[in-house]
């Protein structure tokens, strides 16, 4: 059931969000009022890092129009000592990043919230908050966290015995890696540094509340999981699962960011003590100073390699900034940096490291760019000192079947090499380029590779065939990149029946079953394959009420464009029954049809990826802008092009700003400085070229219809293939990022 | 919430009046585009808006008998694009007050918000300065004129007395072989600010510069008048002698701040080299004139 002829698996239907999207229509996170609905707004620490001493709040509370103040008293703590896991966040980090504790851990850390009956009364209560801080002193910077006089985030938090600012390492090996050294012709060993960067959805993060007088509470909010947002909510609050509804709403992007919360509980607390409905809105100046980012990262990378190109041994050292609380992505760095290269002798260790500023969450492959930054630099540098073209040294060293991987499991199918002589073919690697082609202006090209996890997970669904004969499935993850779309795609193919009569719809917490986080690019893979379980019941069902009707046996019938017929002259001859028909007769025959199937999915395969970029420099400004781009992916299976190809080109996006403009200004004083899209440079339109993307599709053995995850590898390899096309033009190499306009500029004045 | 009085007066007396009398606490609005953005971060609270663009002369442009053109203070981009003439005499003038924003900001923003905003990184101020435009201000004591680059007094400040406003810009007539042209450099391709910008208005008779203003952005607290780049570049042939002095003027004359949006040490190297690309650009476009 699954190929190249097929209708609508790989067709690029309208997407079922669009026509919502284009109008206003779609419904977002701030778009739900209530009626008698109060405003909720956050007072925030003015300081970097500061002990709370106390906070009074008897000032704000008496104001008229206020209806109730919350502090960390109102939220459930979770002791010092003890994990609480919820996924892979740990509910201590999280009790104390929604509302600071024992200290405010950096400029912005909510210190308090207040809802009054418009945001302007709350916003002028919240400036009637007395809070009394003791002013410590704060570190922004990797580089002066680690330092051994450093002021201590926390001072609990010991390392190799002594009060640190590291919160936590991971550690993989293979092999010996001296003796892997010893053996190299050629070692190469380079530190890097990358900036922290924020997803930039559109979005801000918003939500609305309602705690019932019977103690049961709704939340319309938009996140990468209403499941997630319904469980932190209840381990923040103490209020049952049961009693919590959580309602997404359409999403204006998250890119890992949204799969965490932080005003929900806040919300609901403020909802309870006022007995109102509470809405609170962020502005883009809180989501740049207390949500997200990406971590910054300080790396070392070497790589040992023979005279033909064949890598010996690999060394990371990856320190990431993990914020004001632990938790930065090192399986990122640590577990992908090497993961795509069959290397005999590895050692990967990474660093997680506090300091006063907004703790991380997850962006596209979270830890996995800044890694790849680094190791895929360093091999483009042996590769230039070797004399071998870049994509031959990495074709030489891919991994393949039965390889074990540096982070567990035994590799099946390795399709690396695919991504790489797609590179290698295609006309842009080919092309000539003119590397001088004006006075003041250079040329360069550049190649990098990237490899990403990929997951499945818990994930629920229901198919249910209406009563007119068409088809509703409801999911339990948010659509954040066209997951809608492809399950009509694959539910449509499976039945047999126009696209348009099958309608996916996204379902709350207390109506679908558990569905995990959308994030990983697992739920396409996931809920691709629950809807094709859950299908493939239905049309099980489907033959059974046809069977029943012709009084034959329900092996005797076959499901084809969308009828169940006779399955062959010996089950005798019927004419054959439509979906419509069989929907009509349901009652008759046995009851309503439809299925819902909730599966743990596991056989994700990893994603592999490798880019191709021209960069032209003007070496007097230096502005670095990227001429062409051509991006390289084994998608698996393309359940909807378009998507997929978006997803790519998304990915790369992205990853320019990462590589040329995006950074995090701090004062003197710890606080950002540039919390607005004006000054903190995501790429604009005019900014990137049309992104070519290139979907190879070597199916997924695995699943259903053969998909791999699409999200997050793309996102890996541009940051290197950008510096290696710089250092192409320039002839010299860029170790820290961003490669901004001063920074290049000042590079090029230090040779003259 | 305070309330906001908003009057749209049809006179400049009547707008003069309600401005004197709100006595600092009114501000004038002509497309918004700074002001309501100012207004939602809370920077400023005014309690009156005076909106000038019922006013018939804020908005019109015109050709004045002797070869000078005045455009209203008010007038939108996108209107003085649409004009046959203006962008022929005076294309840096205009590519510099088009490059303000995006196409929806276009449809409103003005060369006289602008210049009367006070930031030293507004793209029209170089060009208007570079070109020698002379503003119109009308207050309470009568009407004045004064040159573009006296009108900026610092960041967010003008020379203004309190109740004055910003009625035209008058262009000088254009000579023969004359150009002007507008560069600024920003990181991104659009929807930026300035990190250093320049205008750069030439007059050549026989290959030879006869006249030359230079206006330079965001390198000091107020647009910059470049006198010694103007002198650099009269009597030359832009050859890279001159360019280079004129360059090197220009980064004489820089005094700008480390922040956000630039080094000092890239902003005075910017202000170097966007002059001598910009004199190119002028000097090309006075050859076609
Ligand atoms: C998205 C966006 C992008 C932008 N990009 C740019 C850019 O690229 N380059 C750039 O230079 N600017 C940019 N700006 C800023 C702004 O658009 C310009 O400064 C614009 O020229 C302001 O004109 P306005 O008519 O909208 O002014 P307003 O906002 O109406 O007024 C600005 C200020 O001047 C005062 N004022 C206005 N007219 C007069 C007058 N005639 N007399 C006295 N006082 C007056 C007002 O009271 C106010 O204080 C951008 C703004 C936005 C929102």
């Amino acid at each position: 059931m699954n190929d190249m002829t097929n209708k609508w698996i790989g067709a690029r239907t309208i997407r079922p969000d669009g026509a919502d999207k284009v109008t206003g229509r779609a419904q977002y996170s701030a778009d739900t009022t209530m009626p008698g609905m109060i405003w909720g707004k956050l007072l925030r620490s003015p300081h970097a890092h500061a002990r709370i001493r106390s906070i009074d709040t008897s000032k704000a509370e008496a104001l008229p129009g206020v209806k109730a103040v919350v502090t960390q008293k109102d939220i459930v703590e979770f002791a010092l000592d003890k994990s609480v896991m919820l996924g892979i966040q740990d509910m201590r980090w999280m009790c104390r990043n929604v509302m600071a504790r024992e200290k405010a851990l950096f400029h912005g850390h909510p210190i308090a919230a207040v809802a009054a009956i418009s945001e302007e009364v709350a916003a002028h209560a919240c400036s009637l908050i007395e809070v009394d801080y003791e002013v410590l002193p704060h570190v922004i910077e990797i580089e002066d966290a680690i330092k051994p006089d450093a002021p201590i985030l926390h001072e609990w938090n010991q390392f190799e015995g002594k009060p640190s600012n590291i919160a936590g390492t991971m550690v993989l090996k293979a092999g010996d890696i001296e003796k892997g050294f010893a053996e190299a012709d050629i070692v190469v060993e380079r530190t890097f540094t990358t900036r922290p960067v924020h997803q930039g959805y559109i979005e801000p993060h918003a939500c609305t509340v309602s705690y019932a007088a019977d103690g049961r509470v709704t939340i319309w909010s938009s996140s990468q999981g209403q499941f997630m947002v319904r469980a932190m909510t209840s381990l923040l609050t103490g209020i049952p699962q049961s009693n919590i509804r959580a309602i997404p709403a359409e999403i204006g992007g998250g890119f890992g960011a949204k799969t965490i919360i932080y005003l929900e509980p806040v919300a609901v607390m403020l909802s309870k003590k006022s007995g109102r409905p509470v809405k609170m809105v962020m502005t883009r100046e809180e989501v740049q100073r207390a949500t997200g980012p990406a971590p910054g990262s300080l790396s070392t990378v070497k790589i040992g390699a023979k005279k033909d190109g064949t890598i010996v041994a690999a060394q990371g050292t990856f320190y990431l900034q993990a914020g004001g609380l632990p938790g930065s992505p090192l399986r990122g760095p640590v577990g992908c940096s090497f993961a795509a290269y069959a290397i005999p002798n590895v050692l990967s260790v990474g660093y997680d490291v506090v300091s006063n500023r907004s703790k991380v969450a997850a962006y596209r492959a979270p830890g996995a760019p800044h890694g790849a930054f680094a190791a895929e630099c360093v091999i483009d540098e042996i590769a230039q000192a070797l004399g071998l073209d870049p994509l031959d040294m990495r074709l030489k060293n891919s991994a393949k079947a039965g390889d074990k991987a540096i982070y567990g499991p035994t590799f099946g199918a390795v399709t690396f090499k695919e991504t790489i002589e797609a590179i290698k073919h295609h006309p842009h690697y080919r092309a000539p380029l003119d590397k001088a082609p004006r006075p003041g202006v250079k040329r360069g090209r550049g190649v990098a590779s990237g490899f990403w996890y990929n997951a499945g997970g818990e994930s629920s669904v229901q198919v249910n065939i209406t009563e007119d004969g068409n088809v509703v499935v409801t999911t339990g993850h948010p659509d954040v990149g066209g997951s809608r779309a492809s399950i009509a795609n694959v539910v449509a193919e499976l039945i047999g029946v126009d696209h348009a009569r099958v309608n996916v719809m996204i379902g709350d917490t207390q109506t679908i079953g558990f569905s995990n986080l959308t994030g990983g690019s697992r739920v396409t893979f996931a809920s691709a394959m629950v809807a094709t379980a859950a299908t493939e019941k239905v049309i099980g069902q489907l033959k059974e009420r046809a069977a029943k009707i012709w009084g034959i046996e329900a092996e005797a019938v076959k499901w084809e464009d969308g009828m169940a017929l006779p399955a062959g002259d010996n089950a005798g001859k019927f004419p054959p029954l439509s979906l419509k028909e069989l929907a009509a007769k349901a009652n008759e025959m046995g009851g309503p049809i439809g299925n819902q199937t909730q599966l743990n999915t596991t056989g994700a395969d990893p994603g592999y990826a490798t880019h191709c970029v021209d960069v032209e420099v003007d070496v007097d400004l230096g502005i670095v802008r990227v001429l062409r781009y051509t991006a390289a992916q084994d998608v698996g299976r393309a359940l909807h092009p378009g998507y997929v190809e978006g997803q790519i080109q998304g990915g790369v996006v992205q990853g320019i700003g990462w590589a040329l403009s995006e950074e995090y200004l701090y004062d003197a004083k710890g606080r950002v400085d540039n919390a607005s899209f004006l000054d903190y440079r995501m790429p604009v339109c005019s900014d990137v070229p049309m992104i070519e993307p290139i979907m190879i599709e070597i199916p997924n053995p695995k699943h259903p219809q053969g998909v791999r995850g699409v999200g997050e590898a793309p996102i890996v390899p541009p940051l290197a293939a950008i510096a290696n096309a710089v250092h192409d033009a320039l002839g010299k190499r860029f170790y820290a990022l961003p490669m901004s306009p001063p920074r290049v500029s000042a590079r090029m004045d230090e040779a003259n | 919430m305070t309330d906001i009085r908003y009057v749209a007066p049809s006179t400049l007396e009547e707008a003069v009046g309600a401005f004197a009398a709100a006595s600092g606490a009114a501000r004038i609005l002509a497309g918004g585009t700074d002001l309501l953005v100012q207004m939602r971060n809370g920077v400023v609270k005014p309690g009156t808006i005076i909106d000038i663009k019922k006013i018939a002369e804020m908005t019109a442009i015109e050709e004045l008998p002797d070869g000078r053109i005045r455009i209203g203070a008010a007038v939108p981009g996108v209107v003085l694009a649409e004009h046959p003439r203006f962008g022929k005499a005076w294309p840096g003038v205009l590519e510099a007050i088009n490059l303000i924003g995006s196409k929806q900001v276009q449809g409103r923003a003005s060369p006289g918000g602008n210049l009367c905003n006070g930031s030293p990184a507004g793209d029209s101020v170089p060009a208007m300065i570079a070109a020698g435009a002379v503003v119109t201000v009308q207050g309470p004591g009568g009407r004045r004129e004064m040159p573009v680059e006296a009108v900026p007094a610092g960041p967010g400040r003008t020379n203004l007395a309190p109740g004055e406003i910003v009625v035209a810009f008058t262009l000088p007539a254009r000579p023969k072989g004359s150009g002007d042209a507008y560069l600024r450099m920003i990181p991104r391709t659009e929807m930026d600010i300035a990190v250093v910008g320049c205008g750069v208005s030439l007059t050549m008779a026989g290959g030879v510069v006869t006249a030359a203003r230079v206006g330079l952005g965001a390198v000091a607290p107020t647009v910059l008048l470049v006198e010694d780049a103007a002198k650099a570049l009269i009597g030359s042939r832009l050859d890279d002698a001159a360019l280079e002095a004129a360059a090197a003027a220009c980064r004489a004359a820089c005094k700008p701040i480390n922040d956000k949006r630039g080094t000092i040490a890239y902003r005075i190297k910017v202000a170097g080299v966007l002059l001598k690309r910009t004199a190119a650009i002028a000097a090309a476009r006075a050859g076609g004139n």
